[in-house]
């Protein structure tokens, strides 16, 4: 029997057919897999399941009835509960509390407030799906994978029957992944639907039950997930053959120290996010991966050697040269480039042209006096964007009506023209799709066999593990080196805390 | 003893407080459903210029003519904030420039002097007012007497108030709503929280309250009407919330903190006794206090550090197509 289905699902917004005719089904007792490239129309679907969008065409049946979701709370009272990545909870709130507030049939209904009432409630679905949280613990008390269980756990309490997670991994260490998966299995054990929206392969082959591939806001395919392939499923979603294999480079050539870092020291608002005495060297012609759950310090590192944070102890050197502390443009100077994490916030300025973009860090060069030369801006944007294979309508486009992996790359172009000793890329790919994920790699990749000392700060194993000559991993605002670079135990132990 | 300084100190200073404990009520009402109205001084004068008028028009005895002239009052104060609402949550304005405005507008320099003038309130003694209500000989106990039973029935109202806010705020369900509406407007909506209503309801009712802590003045403390009667208690109650934590029994003690202190000048006057320019600092407190609120609403910081409420101050714009 099917739990929820959907046919003929359309929704258009100004521009774009986000969902395209799409016929759905996810049954009772199965984790069912949405899998897509960002932009697909997984999310727009998911909304739409959620009642957050409503279909301009098309309907929703649960379990054969018709729905009409007018709100999310509709969805909810009808069971479908969605796990959002940006989570829907209050900050100040105790997890009791925020149970208590979707809570349209017990305790909540009540004018007075009794949040110990649920206190017991939430301890026995905790231990009974293994998502063991504090009920009175204040939501800002606990961490992003505990966050994520309470999402869970409200969603169990409103007992949902088709409960919805939107890349729930992309918080989690690989320890809190498993456990997620294990908890999520328990839940279709009951009969319930989990959906599970991914674009990393590896977690669709481990927890699903079917997948269902969608590309430009088509489904393109419904596969049972045991006969399918990582290289299969990624084919279906690019719509060709690619290479998913890890690349392997040989060992690193050997390189004089470019980058270093001694020491460093630098506050942050929180303490478990201030950086406590970093210290590595990146060679030339090297890859330094700096693994570790996002939010352990990751920015704070970049930002201290890029100049943008300052130091209160420690010294950093690109080329031998000793970067003032908090100028950035000594550290441009001395042969830095910087890829921040924040693309459309610290990457570009978003409501400029791409020429002006491209041209951001020129400073003196190329201009006559205080005068831009407009004609050579558009020569080396026209450059830039064949290069990188940026998708724009021209130069003068405006940065912020770019896709995420075109503003990336126009980042790229950037950073690598002029003398480029040494690059910081802070989850360069986080968020892009699947090919511009390969051309920001190639590009990365390419700038280390060209001897530039690459720091590469990423959340992202696969990545990593494709990438990296060596791997420290982020704690707390603490480095701690990994022997082997692909010993991936090792680095999810040190990502968790462990020692 | 019940003529000693602190006992006269604390007694008027509940007096004096009391209106700021209104307007800090009510801005504390709007503020925990994320609204910041900084029109608080201009709907407390409006608020006192209609209670006054409304108790020289209603010819009846002095209980129902009070009464009705504080709902009159509350009443004003609710049209002017709903001005406010509409700006803020309909049409998602700036809250700091609306507030300002309908402080401007509805200010001593504005509205509620061209209806005080218009309707003929200036030089006109009061017919009732709010008395003390106790027999004289439990006011005259030493210390309780002047201090708890020496007080007018608006300022027993308010203790009424104070707890009732904190009871709904804490451990009522309409009041876990409102609070989540100002900390994650988006979770609360997803919820099936309804945002705006909750928005809409709560900076009305602290239009009536900031219009009752007007009617405070003109009822009870002078009680007659002049222009620009309430001499920046507005701001001060504004700032009260913040010093409060948002948190309405700490507005009880900081408005009689501040009540007290205005009482001072007066005071020590009377008793010859001289603290250098007492009069020039009292009157300089609604200014420091303005400057002050600025500063704290527009720096995140300290805002999260105070406990202010989350989404203070943010529109909330559902994430739709």
């Amino acid at each position: 029997m099917a739990t929820i289905t959907l046919k003929g699902i359309t929704k258009r917004f100004p521009g774009v057919v986000a969902n395209d005719d799409v016929d759905f089904e996810a049954t009772a007792g199965e984790v069912h897999a949405l899998l897509g490239e960002n932009g697909a129309g997984k999310s727009t679907l998911s909304h739409i399941m959620s009642g957050l969008y409503r279909p301009d065409e098309g309907e929703i049946r649960l379990d054969g009835v018709p729905q009409v979701f007018h709100s999310p709370r509709d969805a909810i009272d009808a069971g479908v509960c969605m796990v959002h990545q940006h989570f829907r909870l209050v900050d100040r709130f105790t997890v009791a509390e925020n149970l208590i507030l979707g809570d349209r049939r017990g305790v909540g209904r009540k004018f007075q407030l009794d949040p110990g009432a649920v206190v017991e409630q939430v301890r026995m679905l905790g231990e009974r799906y293994r998502l063991p949280v504090d009920p009175r613990a204040r939501i800002w008390q606990l961490s992003v994978g505990e966050r994520q269980r309470v999402e869970v756990l409200k969603a169990l309490y409103e007992e949902a029957k088709v409960l919805i997670l939107d890349e729930p991994t992309a918080v989690l260490t690989p320890d809190e992944a498993n456990t997620l998966f294990e908890t999520l299995r328990e839940i279709v054990a009951e009969g319930r639907t989990v959906i599970f929206i991914s674009h990393k392969l590896n977690e669709v082959k481990a927890v699903s039950d079917r997948v269902t591939v969608m590309r430009a806001g088509k489904v393109v395919a419904t596969v049972p997930t045991a006969e399918a392939t990582p290289q299969s499923l990624a084919s279906l979603m690019v719509g060709r053959e690619l290479d998913v294999t890890k690349r392997r480079r040989s060992a690193a050539p050997e390189g004089d120290a470019v980058l270093e870092v001694q020491d460093v020291w630098a506050p942050s608002y929180r303490a478990t996010t201030s950086l406590k005495g970093a210290e590595f060297t990146v060679n030339g012609g090297e890859i330094v991966a700096i693994a570790g759950v996002a939010g352990n310090g990751q920015r704070e590192l970049a930002e201290a050697i890029a100049g943008l944070r300052p130091r209160t102890k420690g010294t950093v050197r690109i080329g031998g040269r000793a970067i003032r502390n908090g100028d950035p443009r000594h550290a441009y100077r001395a042969g830095l480039g910087y890829v921040p994490e924040d693309r459309l916030g610290t990457g570009v300025a978003p409501n400029l042209s791409l020429s002006m973009n491209v041209e951001l860090k020129s400073h003196r060069h190329g201009t006559i006096g205080p005068f831009l030369r407009m004609s050579r801006m558009r020569e080396r944007a026209e450059a830039a964007i064949r290069t990188y294979e940026v998708k724009a309508p021209g130069p003068h486009a405006e940065a912020a009506t770019l896709s995420g992996g075109n503003i990336q790359k126009i980042v790229l172009a950037r950073e690598f023209a002029g003398n480029l000793k040494a690059l910081i890329a802070a989850s360069p790919t986080r968020g892009l799709d699947v090919s511009a994920v390969d051309t920001v790699q190639r590009h990365i990749a390419e700038a280390a066999d060209r001897g530039v000392a690459v720091l590469l700060i990423s959340e992202d194993l696969d990545e990593i593990l494709a990438l990296a000559d060596r791997v420290l991993v982020m704690y707390e605002g603490r480095l701690t080196p990994v022997d082997r670079r692909d010993d991936v135990d090792r680095i999810g132990v040190l990502m968790a805390g462990g020692a | 003893m019940n003529n000693s300084l602190l006992v006269v100190l604390i007694a008027s200073g509940i007096a004096y407080g009391t209106p700021l404990l209104y307007g800090a009520l009510g801005e504390l009402l709007a503020e925990r459903s994320g609204v910041l109205n900084l029109g608080v001084e201009g709907m407390m004068l409006v608020g006192a210029v209609m209670g006054f008028w409304a108790e020289q028009r209603v010819h009846a005895g002095a209980v129902l003519s009070l009464i009705v002239a504080v709902l009159c009052a509350a009443f004003a104060g609710m049209v002017m904030s709903a001005i406010h609402a509409f700006l803020v949550i309909t049409l998602r304005a700036s809250q700091i420039v609306s507030g300002l405005a309908l402080t401007i507008f509805a200010g001593a320099a504005g509205l509620s002097s061209y209806l005080g003038s218009d309707l003929n309130l200036a030089d006109v003694p009061a017919h009732h007012a709010f008395h003390a209500v106790f027999p004289s000989s439990l006011q005259n106990w030493p210390i309780v007497g002047p201090i708890v039973f020496g007080q007018n029935p608006l300022v027993y109202a308010s203790w009424v108030l104070v707890a009732a806010i904190a009871y709904y705020l804490t451990r009522t369900r309409p009041g876990l709503n409102v609070r989540s509406v100002g900390e994650a407007p988006g979770a609360a909506d997803a919820m099936g929280i309804n945002v705006v209503k909750y928005r809409y309801l709560h900076v009305l009712a602290g239009g009536a309250l900031a219009g009752v802590a007007g009617a405070t003045f003109t009822l009870a403390i002078t009680p007659q009407w002049v222009s620009g009667i309430t001499g920046g208690a507005g701001w001060i109650a504004i700032a009260l919330v913040i010093f409060a934590f948002w948190r309405p029994e700490l507005c009880l003690v900081g408005a009689y903190f501040f009540g007290a202190l205005q009482a001072l000048a007066p005071e020590l006057q009377a008793r010859n006794i001289s603290l250098g320019p007492t009069e020039l600092w009292t009157n300089a407190i609604p200014y420091i206090a303005t400057v002050i609120v600025l500063v704290l609403v527009s720096w995140r910081g300290a805002r999260r550090r105070l406990g202010a409420p989350a989404a203070l101050g943010v529109p909330y714009v559902r994430e739709e197509a």
